[in-house]
This record gives structure tokens, sequence and C-alpha cells, in this order.
């Protein structure tokens, strides 16, 4: 079964890039390269607009890991994290993942380089950045942009989802990935 | 909240690094982290620039359209309340294709719309209704297909196989979609009395 899975994330991605522009060239008869250009453009002002994040992020949270302080309060959650399966070192990502998607960036970006992106630790963090949104910001800025102020239960049940992402991700990296 | 965190991490450090007998290294710390939050910001340009341009071309192609028209019997079991034709609900299915197809920047324009058309249709207008926080529920929860950022960071650290986690993530995505889906229709009868 894993062999399959493999298969498909590896398969993913190559059939997308070369489906989509030969059915637009063909089918839809667009440019497809000049399409291609006048939508990369965006691609630069995304990855300058996180750098400031990024630096904010990572500069604070490199200090808060070389000083000792984060393996100080690994230390302490891991006996509630060991008997769950969870490697204690996704455990502050799982935490800052809903509050703010630089932090969690900065911090995924910390495991990867710390960890390597091919450890079982780097994957579990590849997924769970991958799958799960940063629900406090999402909720301030589409309640806001409407001028709701009382949000029912959507903090919960969006919480709830990030936890449910959280620990979907964690064991099926250790499922998948566990063994290698 | 993020302020908060931010300082948190920066004092208690600098604090614990103080005690710890330390203290020399936090400038290198400081030097360390900036400069690989400006490399790895520099690094995620290349794949989104390029994954950026494919995702125009097909959003041209109507493939985003197309996206729509496959989830709208699950919009229909997702917003009961929607009126048919309403166009509420064609900004909720482009949201949620954008979404899907690992455009944040393109989704959250959508989804702003999705609300202001939402927002027309709520009573009362300082209290979320039940289709918001449906909404907002699908948006937290992000089905994606294609983590773009996260394959770019991958790329940056030299993974063997920086798309081995596509896999991984649909499953978890879907796996929060789901939860997020039935706790949101769990209140949704729970809160009858509210539209």
């Amino acid at each position: 079964m894993f062999d399959s899975i493999a298969i498909i994330s590896t398969w993913a991605i190559p059939s997308i890039v070369v489906g989509i522009p030969l059915y637009a060239y063909f089918i839809k008869k667009i440019p497809v390269y000049e399409t291609f250009i006048e939508g990369a453009k965006s691609g630069f002002t995304t990855a300058i607009t996180i750098m400031p994040h990024l630096v904010g992020m990572m500069v604070a949270i490199t200090i808060f890991r070389e000083s000792g302080a984060l393996d100080f309060f690994l230390r302490l959650v891991e006996p509630i994290l060991a008997p769950l399966m969870i490697p204690k070192e996704v455990f502050p990502l799982g935490i800052l993942r809903p509050i703010s998607g630089s932090a969690a960036l900065g911090f995924t970006t910390d495991i990867l380089n710390t960890y390597g992106p091919d450890s079982l630790i780097g994957r579990i963090a590849s997924t769970v950045q991958g799958s799960t949104d940063t629900t406090l910001y999402v909720l301030t800025v589409y309640f806001g942009s409407v001028g709701v102020k009382k949000i029912r239960y959507a903090l919960k049940v969006g919480l709830l989802a990030d936890l449910g992402g959280f620990l979907a991700a964690v064991y099926i990296c250790v499922l998948v990935f566990g063994g290698q | 909240m993020i302020n908060g965190i931010w300082l948190f991490f920066v004092a208690f450090g600098i604090g614990y690094s103080a005690l710890a007998g330390n203290i020399d290294q936090v400038t290198s710390s400081i030097l360390k982290g900036a400069e690989l939050g400006v490399g790895v910001s520099l690094g995620l340009i290349s794949i989104l620039v390029f994954w950026l341009g494919i995702v125009k071309i097909a959003e041209k192609a109507g493939l985003i359209d197309k996206l729509s028209i496959l989830l709208s019997p699950i919009a229909k079991f997702l917003f009961p309340e929607i009126p048919k034709n309403h166009p509420a609900m064609g900004y909720i299915l482009s949201n949620m294709s954008a979404n899907m197809l690992g455009i944040g920047n393109a989704a959250t324009p959508l989804g702003l719309k999705a609300m202001e058309e939402l927002q027309k249709l709520n009573k009362n207008k300082e209290v979320a209704s039940k289709a918001m926080c449906t909404l907002l529920a699908l948006n937290t929860s992000s089905i994606t297909l294609i983590p773009t950022t996260i394959i770019g960071l991958r790329l940056k650290f030299e993974s063997a196989d920086p798309t081995e986690i596509v896999f991984t993530t649909i499953f978890a995505t879907l796996i929060s979609t789901f939860v997020a889906i039935s706790v949101d229709k769990y209140y949704r009868r729970k809160e009858r009395h509210i539209y």
C-alpha cells in the first residue's frame, strides 16, 4: 500500500504541471507561456512579503532554541506526549500553527534546518505545515471584514479541526515513514 | 497574541541564556536566525514564481470554474440555507477551489466576497450566521491539494524527495476537514434557534 502512496506523491505534481498547460493550450487555445509569465510575476511579491516575518520569527526562535529554553520546555511536556507517540520536537508547531502562520513557518524552517527535511520529525513538520491553517488569523480577517462581533462556535470548530489535522499528520507520517 | 509570543521567545530566550551562562551566544543566534530568514524567503521565490504561473494557466483555462461545478453538490449539503443561484454560493465555491489548489492569496479575496454576501443574508449583523461559521470551518481546515510553500522549503533544505509529503498532507487535510464539517454540523443542530 505504501508503495502506491509513494507513486501518487511522486506523480501528482508532474501530472498537474503537464496536464494543465496541455489542456489550456489545446482545448482552450490559451497562450500558455505568456499566461504563465503573467501569473509567475506575483511569486516575487509573495516571497518578499514573507521575508520580514521570517527574519523576525527566525531570530526569536533561534534565540529561544540556542539558549536552551526550548529544550527546557520540551522536557516539561515530554511525559504527556511520549505515550501519545507525538515527537516532542513538533509539539510547539502544533501550538503555533493556529495562532500565527509566520511563526509556524519559522518553526518549521527551524526544524528542517536542525533535523533535516528527510527525518521523521522533518516530514511530520512538513505535513503539519501543509495541512493546517492559521485559524485565529482567518477568523479575525473574515469576521472583521463584515463587522461580525459574536463568532459563536466558529473558534471551537476551527481549533478542533486543527487538533484533528495535527494528530492525523503525526500518525500518518509515523505509519508511512516511521519504518524507514 | 502574536506580539506576546514573539516577545516571549526573545525575552525568555535571552533570560534563559543569562541564567544558563551562555549569554555570549545571543549575538550569533540573532545573526544566524536573520540569515536563515532571508535565505528561506529568497529560496521560496523559485517555487512560488513557478507555481503561481501554472495556477494562472489553470485559472484562465477555466479549471477553477470546473472545480467549482464539481464541488457544488458538497456545497449544497454544507450550506442548505443559501437560496439557489445566490451569488454567495459562487464565491464560496471559488474560494474552496482556490484553497484546494493551494493559492491562499487568491482564496482570501474570494472568501471575503463570500462573507459579504453571507452578511446580506444574515438577520443579526453582529452575530455570525450558521453559513458563516461553516465557511470559516472549511477555510481553517484548509483542504489543500498542493502544499507549494512547504515543497519549496524542503527543496531549499535539499530534501532527497521534496514532494514525498504530498500524500500525507492530503490525508491530514482530509481528516481536519472531516472533523471541521462534523463539529460544524453538530453545532448547527445544537443551536437550531439561530439562523
